[in-house]
């Protein structure tokens, strides 16, 4: 790791005002940077540390939605979603180990947008609003590919806002090594209809499984999905999956995914 | 009655209390004044002539003290093969020089070509990183692929080797035409080609070396991890460095596990010494993780195809197997033994199987050195026996338990040469499958199965019926088979004056427990509490000169040498008290720490000698030396046998083909057991290990030769989630018949026997659900590769 300097700003407009300098990166939990950086694969001038801003924590319900603060860590989303959005404690309680949950944020790993990274199809799924210090972004809008966002040099993920579902649940195939979502499906039913969101298979990054949504909204059962096939066109191969197999797999977890939440 | 202490007891181990409250002293925690740091600057290309290396710009600095090219160590030996091995044609291996750094081409990802050193760790990499960017490699294509390294002469790891290959050995080549005219003319020939997949050892603790000089003296100490110290001060001194052994001590501490990747020397620890002669300060190198995925030597790697005859009832009347054998870019200290008598050896499994023939071509290729890893050549050998018979059963549609009974050797016809000349002295192979189907429970297989399938699951059951030679090893023996060592092992009793006992061992504990073990037995043969035995390991400067600790060697061997040791004591001891008690020697008998006078109630305790062996104011000095302390070499008769049956039961998910390891059940015979609880761990690690190689570990290069599994974000380690509670037994016994404790060892028997185990239950699974077209999946049989299996 090579030398860095490091703040701990107390407020948005100071992390802000901190993050213009030239080579300065954001570290919310780190759980992705620091690794890298001990690797000497980034090497920021400065490390504009999120997790000392009051308003960036906690988990808060107002009316039908929830409001997670983006320097939440995963455990204390884990502990206090619990009740109102079960399916996303449980997605939260399921990331890494109990030692990155306990470091690792929720605007953390949506910035970064690692395309095997949980949280990015429960965004996806729930049509949640990333909300920024600039302004507000639609989940739709927000993921454009691996590690890649609509966020702007210098923007900063303050908090993020889930409309609760009727029913959800999220169903993850871990990649044997990392333990990562090899595929990853977050299935939301909503008055609206239903959403699904995959993350882990696509070379594109976390999608909306359309075809599935289309099904589940008039059916919402594994079996409405039984007659689709999902092409494996488009999606990652590598040692642990070919793209054939992530196919199949972005079925089955989502059949998954809808038996636990039926 | 379980005993409570001694032989057979299941004592704690005493050293865990250290181990697990972080008191441990590995090499990395030491801290020496004016120590320096070495970063080794390796190579990212897997095979490129090194065209210059300009070290002004590293060397100037901040911090920087020396920089070491391979240069400055091209004039000293090479890093020997330990074994010389012979092809079919009876030309010698070709054996080519392994450079402490480097020099002129580098060979692998992670070959290191230069070391600097610095004040500070952070000073060292920062020079290291200049140093690497100051370096011209003109890369050369890679040589990957075993088969295109063999085909193709116009591409060379070594420019010397013409066809890559370092030998073409065949066992017993005598039994080629037999064995060939028997598979022609059999009834059914089964064949199979499979991969032993390649492992990273992945010790908890990476390797690390500290180097010191003392100018006054001109003595040299070198702390490192090992498995064998006094075999790493033979190698640096008498081959690579030519530092005379008494001018060389070397340390192994605390060491955090090993499996095999720390028996070899390793030219960092040249380097860290070297450097530290030219400061005159100690130098430290501690590997980071992803070094030690690149440059400690990796396990298996053998790509074979095995051929099974037999008559129609599935009576085995040959087997024959083509193996090429990867050794990477250098040869490992054992490399060439691995493959060879480590492995063609076993290829009669524990059968009465008239006709084998072995034939293992080694290659070089550009990637990691490979080297003996927990089983080392004998996992390979099981691996293809046990698959070929499991796929033969099918073929022929015959039930895999009763084809194992019809085929092993029975109780009465031992002592048993194979016909790939091992002399098997001991065994019961149906006593450990009849125990191992009783509590494994094959009786109500059927009804998890009928379970399983109501879950959507599809349940297997896998037989694997494997033998080892372990209790490494008969010197006569390997040194007709090519090593160039003795493989005794040695032990050191002192008892001190006043009564507790330090017993000095050439075996290394790298989280065995010896230093429980061996005063159990201590303790048994001297009636003396445990605790006042201690164990003295690791440093050559106080322990006598044995080979350390692999092969599942520490007990059979090193453990044999500190009875033979005792008996000495003893038998001073009877001296002593003979006179003491003014009584013949031949009338004092010694039990229960007590030397007494038969038929008498004249009796001495054993402290009450140890202290007259000190105190000799009544003592037999004209005839008798003082002092109690026998030092006792053991060279074994023979190799062991331990061997066993394994019996997994696999769930697999046909949608995602994940497979769940329900339960594993070992019996296994290794002869007598010394201390049931440590045995219980040794198979219970072993066969995880099995478990992680079988569903898990994947070492993939791609053909550029850059390692894509270097790291745990790719490269699977099985988790306490991946293995299931084991069932352990080893209440079958046969006791080794040619050494005094009658033990086998077993600290590898698990990552032997159970691979083909998972795999066979795979298969079977699949089966069962129809999918009868897979007749092979290759380890890690991982979701992916099951998925593809049953839709391909």
């Amino acid at each position: 790791m090579h030398n860095f300097e490091f703040v701990k700003p107390s407020s948005v407009a100071d992390a802000v005002a901190a993050l213009k300098d030239e080579d300065a990166l954001a570290l919310s939990g780190g759980q992705t940077l620091m690794p890298t950086m001990k690797q000497r694969l980034a090497a920021p001038s400065k490390l504009v540390s999120l997790t000392g801003i009051a308003e960036m924590q906690g988990v808060r319900q107002s009316g039908g939605v929830l409001e997670i603060g983006a320097a939440t860590p995963h455990a204390v989303v884990a502990r206090e979603a619990a009740a109102v959005y079960p399916a996303l404690a449980a997605l939260a309680g399921g990331i890494g180990d109990p030692a990155v949950r306990n470091v690792g944020t929720i605007g953390g790993s949506l910035a970064n947008n690692d395309p095997a990274a949980c949280y990015p199809s429960a965004a996806l799924a729930s049509g949640a609003t990333i909300v920024t210090n600039a302004r507000e972004i639609a989940a739709d809008d927000f993921f454009q590919g691996l590690f890649s966002t609509a966020l702007e040099e210098g923007e900063i993920i303050t908090a993020v806002r889930f409309p609760i579902p009727q029913k959800a649940a999220y169903a993850k195939f871990e990649q044997p090594a990392s333990r990562f979502a090899l595929t990853g499906a977050f299935v939301a039913k909503y008055a609206g209809g239903v959403r699904v969101a995959i993350t882990g298979a696509s070379e594109d990054g976390v999608f909306r499984w359309s075809e599935g949504e289309a099904a589940l909204s008039s059916n919402f059962s594994p079996a409405a999905l039984s007659g689709l096939s999902v092409s494996a066109d488009g999606m990652m191969g590598d040692l642990h999956g070919t793209p054939a197999y992530r196919a199949n797999l972005v079925k089955v977890m989502t059949q998954r995914a809808v038996a636990a939440a039926s | 009655m379980p005993k409570d202490s001694g032989i057979g007891a299941s004592t704690k181990r005493r050293e865990d209390v250290r181990f697990l409250s972080g008191k441990g002293v590995y090499t990395d925690d030491l801290n020496l004044r004016g120590q320096t740091y070495a970063v080794m600057v390796r190579s990212s290309v897997a095979h490129g002539k090194i065209v210059s290396i300009d070290t002004t710009a590293a060397e100037g600095m901040p911090g920087v003290v020396a920089v070491f090219t391979g240069e400055d160590f091209k004039d000293v030996g090479g890093n020997p093969a330990g074994w010389l091995i012979n092809s079919r044609n009876g030309e010698p291996m070709r054996e080519p020089k392994r450079p402490v750094l480097a020099h002129g081409k580098v060979r692998h990802v992670g070959d290191a070509y230069a070391a600097v050193i610095a004040e500070t760790y952070q000073q060292a990499k920062d020079a290291a990183e200049q140093l690497a960017a100051d370096t011209e490699i003109e890369e050369l294509p890679a040589i990957v692929d075993m088969a295109a390294a063999l085909a193709d002469s116009s591409n060379r790891v070594h420019d010397e080797i013409p066809d890559n290959q370092c030998f073409d050995w065949g066992w017993i080549e005598d039994n080629r035409a037999a064995v060939d005219a028997a598979i022609k003319n059999a009834p059914h020939v089964t064949t199979l080609e499979l991969v032993n997949n390649r492992l990273v050892p992945n010790a908890m603790e990476p390797r690390a070396s500290i180097g010191e000089y003392f100018p006054g003296t001109g003595d040299y100490k070198l702390t490192t991890t090992s498995q064998n110290p006094h075999l790493t001060r033979l190698l640096i001194a008498a081959f690579v460095m030519g530092i005379p052994e008494n001018k060389l001590t070397v340390v192994a501490p605390d060491v955090g596990g090993g499996f095999g990747s720390k028996i070899y020397h390793y030219g960092e620890e040249a380097v860290v010494l070297a450097a530290a002669k030219k400061l005159g300060r100690p130098v430290r190198w501690t590997a980071e993780r992803s070094e030690s995925f690149l440059s400690d030597a990796h396990g298996r790697d053998h790509v074979t195809k095995i051929e099974l005859a037999s008559d129609l009832e599935g009576n085995f009347i040959a087997f024959r197997t083509e193996t090429l054998a990867n050794v990477g870019a250098y040869l490992s200290n054992f490399s060439t033994a691995t493959p060879t008598f480590l492995h063609g050896t076993l290829m009669a499994g524990p059968y009465k199987v008239p006709n084998v023939y072995v034939n293992v071509k080694t290659v070089f290729t550009n990637t990691a050195p490979v080297d003996a890893y927990r089983g080392a050549g004998r996992p390979e050998a099981t691996y293809s026996l046990e698959r070929v018979i499991d796929k033969m059963c099918r073929e022929l549609n015959l039930d895999p338990f009763e084809v194992r009974r019809k085929n092993f050797i029975t109780t009465d016809m031992f002592p048993y040469t194979t016909p790939v000349g091992l002399p098997y002295d001991t065994g019961d192979y149906h006593a450990t499958l009849d125990k191992a189907m009783e509590i494994g429970d094959v009786a109500g297989f059927a009804s998890r199965r009928a379970a399983s399938a109501a879950k959507g699951k599809l349940r297997g059951m896998g037989l694997s019926t494997w033998i080892e030679a372990c209790g490494i090893a008969p010197s006569h023996l390997v040194g007709v088979l090519g090593s160039r060592v003795g493989l005794y092992d040695a032990a050191t009793v002192r008892v001190n004056a006043t009564g507790n006992i330090s017993v000095m061992v050439g075996a290394h504990s790298h989280g065995q427990g010896h230093e429980t073990v061996f005063p159990q037995i201590v303790a048994e043969k001297l009636g003396v509490p445990e605790s006042s035995v201690e164990i003295v390991h690791g440093d050559t400067s106080k322990i006598p000169f044995g080979m350390g600790s692999y092969g599942s060697r520490s007990l059979a061997v090193c453990g044999v040498a500190v009875t033979k040791a005792i008996d000495k004591i003893v038998a001073k001891g009877k001296k002593i008290a003979a006179h003491m008690l003014e009584a013949s020697e031949e009338d004092i008998s010694f039990a229960d720490g007590k030397f007494s006078v038969a038929g008498t109630d004249k009796a001495k305790s054993f402290g009450e000698i140890a202290f007259s062996a000190y105190v000799p104011h009544n003592y037999p000095l004209e005839t008798l030396e003082p002092g109690l302390e026998e030092t006792a070499f053991y060279d074994p008769g023979n190799f062991t046998y331990p061997a066993g049956a394994y019996i997994c039961e696999v769930e697999v998910d046909p949608e995602t083909g994940k497979v769940e390891v329900c339960s594993f059940t070992c019996a296994d015979d290794f002869g007598n057991v010394m201390n049931p609880m440590i045995v219980d761990g040794q198979v219970h690690g072993g066969v995880g290990q099995g478990i992680g190689q079988a569903l898990l570990e994947n070492t993939s290069y791609d053909e550029n030769g850059q390692l894509l599994t270097g790291s745990y974000m790719d490269y699977a380690m099985p988790r306490a989630s991946d293995v299931p509670f084991y069932k352990v037994d080893y209440s079958c016994q046969t006791p080794c018949t040619h050494n005094p404790l009658g033990v086998k060892g077993c600290g590898e028997a698990g990552a032997i026997g159970s691979p083909p185990a998972v795999v066979n239950a795979v298969i079977d699974a699949l089966h069962s659900g129809g999918h009868t077209h897979v007749k092979h999946i290759d380890m890690p049989v991982s979701p992916s590769r099951v998925w593809s299996a049953i839709n391909g």
